[in-house]
């Protein structure tokens, strides 16, 4: 275990923007903190930083107590969403900026430093930018300028903040996974700060779930996404479609949804909600069901089916184009759930409009 | 919303605040050409018609030469002193947040708003001999009226504002996480202002430090009350000028007058090309 966090606490006036973070990161690991915004997640980057301080809590990095020092002490990598590059230096003394601040008696001579600018600058694939000002670069490469000025220092952990949120979607992909080559191949202990799911999953070996200041959820992208441990999470990776269901041992219930795929789970019985995503629930034909196909469109791959019953549930599908060849409007179904979650209790919680978009328009008694 | 807002809003759009470029283009530069231009123009050709010999005659007479080498030295201590504390004041403007700070940030243009010949009367009385100043400095064997330090300061006071009102809104503007990016790096506060900041806000700084020295070079008002005006001690050149043409000596008032024009111009354009080297690729793309 190299980097320990326990109990931080952090609160702006009146707002408490950490309430309680437990993590810890293991030597080598690249790890997302993914939430949406407002969720404290770059606020206990910096705090990891140096850049920003708790007001009640622990951080330390092997043993040694991280408080207690300055972030120039930590020695750490920091690269800025907008990556924060002096302007007036060119990309190869802004490179070289951590090792030139030294004091003299640390610092490598002008050669040598020239000569880990060049091994950084062929590192990056950015070579031929040596002598360019930040103004003359693009976004991508400007990405790859501030993290190799951060990696310069060689770094104990590296910390990036939203470092592909200024970028169009294309070079996004390209950089991220040459970020997780760049990783593979140094083995730096990275931690970044991320609000899009794909990213934190594509790239990160675990992923560290916050909102409102506590952490919903840690774990392995596959072990999220199959098993999001809050009714959070759960919206929050796409599992739009709340149901309320009655739990009968073990197993959920509900008129007109066939629910035998899922596993037996260890809830009490009587009511609870049902967490699903669109994908996957298969509209099966069925003349007693108490569903109505109601809408049907296709989004080129993908059918979007629109099911509702009497009491004005609306349930939104996708399918397969060539799975809902058999569908037509008005026609009963039954739906059957593919995947999904349980929680206990009737879902009543506030709900989160801007976290559920496609969320569940439902007739509540 | 109503279908009428919805088709308004169009024609809304194309029109403009101000009228048209054609129309604001003309009436700038006819400002520009009677107010600015044309007295420089007519400065130039009075200065022309004298003829270069009896130019060089006017301007290296002992008078006029003493009267140019104290307005300099002057300016160049008034700027010198503005240069630091106006960086220094804007820096506390910008950085710090303290009960007060609005005041005294409106308290930076008085120095624009005074009349010079007020600023010029109040120094004059504070470091009279009896002045509050002038009573503590007096007894040390300091002298400040009648000698180029109260030329100095009267130029100090006037031009300060070009510095500190230059700086502020770069400072203002500079990006905070550069210096937390220095701090993360490593480096020392002294290493992030003087590796981080002051190139940053250098062009501007350069700016504002030379249009205060060219002010200087030309101040009157707060000048004349302070500076005694004893030819060859501590008369400035613009003074000299106005003595001259008291005198009805047209050709010796223009050849001054060119001359601090001409030193105040120069001064601009270098700072100017400065500016352009020091920005040139730093502009984003």
């Amino acid at each position: 275990m190299t980097l320990a966090i326990s109990h931080l606490a952090r609160r702006f006036g009146a707002t408490q923007v950490l309430r309680g973070i437990d993590l810890q990161v293991r030597q080598g690991e690249l790890i997302a903190l993914l939430g949406p915004s407002g969720s404290g997640k770059t606020t206990l980057l910096r705090i990891i930083a140096g850049l920003d301080w708790p007001d009640a809590g622990a951080l330390s990095f092997d043993g040694s107590d991280w408080l207690a020092k300055s972030a120039a002490e930590r020695r750490i990598g920091f690269v800025f969403q907008h990556y924060a590059l002096f302007p007036h230096m060119t990309v190869r003394d802004n490179i070289a900026f951590g090792l030139s601040v030294l004091p003299r008696a640390d610092r490598p001579g002008k050669a040598q430093i020239a000569a880990t600018v060049d091994r950084l600058l062929a590192f990056l694939q950015i070579g031929g930018l040596a002598d360019r000002y930040p103004a003359e670069l693009s976004g991508g490469q400007r990405q790859r300028v501030a993290l190799g000025r951060a990696m310069a220092i060689e770094p104990r952990v590296l910390l990036l903040d939203e470092p592909f949120g200024a970028l169009d979607a294309q070079v996004r992909r390209d950089l991220r996974r040459w970020l997780r080559g760049v990783h593979d191949s140094t083995g730096t202990t990275t931690v970044f700060v991320t609000h899009d799911q794909e990213e934190a999953f594509e790239l990160a070996d675990r992923v560290v779930v916050m909102n409102g200041g506590v952490i919903e959820q840690i774990g392995k992208p596959d072990e999220i996404y199959d098993h999001p441990a809050t009714p959070f999470v759960a919206r929050f990776l796409g599992l739009t479609v709340e149901l309320p269901v009655t739990m009968r041992a073990g197993r959920a219930h509900a008129a007109g949804l066939d629910l035998t795929v899922l596993p037996r789970r260890a809830i009490p019985d009587g009511p609870a909600t049902l967490f699903l995503r669109p994908a996957d629930i298969l509209p099966v034909p069925d003349p007693e069901a108490p569903f109505r196909v109601t809408e049907m469109a296709t989004t080129g791959a993908l059918l979007r089916i629109v099911a509702e019953d009497d009491t004005g549930c609306r349930i939104e599908s996708e399918v397969p184009r060539r799975d809902g060849r058999d569908l037509r409007q008005g026609q009963p179904v039954g739906l059957r759930a593919v995947a999904g979650q349980i929680f206990p209790g009737s879902g009543q919680q506030p709900a989160q409009p801007i976290h559920t978009p496609k969320t569940l328009k439902e007739a509540r008694p | 919303m109503s279908v009428a807002a919805v088709i308004e809003a169009p024609t809304r759009r194309q029109k403009r605040v101000l009228p048209g470029f054609g129309l604001t283009m003309g009436l700038t530069l006819t400002y520009v050409g009677i107010i600015v231009l044309l007295p420089v123009i007519a400065l130039v050709l009075k200065g022309a018609e004298i003829g270069p010999l009896r130019f060089w005659e006017i301007v290296t007479a002992p008078r006029t030469l003493a009267a140019l080498r104290l307005t300099i030295t002057a300016a160049a201590l008034a700027t010198a002193f503005n240069a630091l504390y106006g960086l220094l004041m804007a820096w506390v403007l910008v950085r710090y947040r303290f009960p007060g700070r609005r005041l005294l940030d409106a308290m930076m243009d008085i120095p624009f708003a005074l009349p010079t010949a007020v600023a010029g009367l109040a120094l004059t009385a504070l470091f009279s001999e009896n002045g509050w100043y002038g009573a503590i400095l007096a007894p040390a064997g300091i002298s400040v009226v009648y000698t180029i330090w109260g030329v100095a300061i009267a130029m100090a006071f006037t031009s300060i504002p070009f510095v500190v009102r230059t700086v502020q809104p770069i400072l203002e503007d500079l990006d905070a996480s550069q210096e937390e990016a220095a701090r993360t790096l490593g480096a020392t506060p002294f290493q992030i202002f003087s590796r981080v900041i002051f190139p940053a806000i250098l062009p501007a700084y350069l700016i504002g430090t030379t249009i205060a020295f060219a002010r200087s070079l030309g101040e009157f008002g707060a000048v004349i009350f302070i500076a005694g005006n004893l030819p060859m001690k501590t008369e400035v050149a613009s003074l000299l000028a106005v003595i001259r043409l008291e005198e009805y000596d047209y050709n010796g008032a223009a050849a001054i007058a060119l001359t601090l024009v001409a030193i105040a111009l120069v001064l601009l354009a270098l700072s100017n090309w400065l500016q352009a080297q020091l920005t040139r690729r730093r502009v984003p793309a």
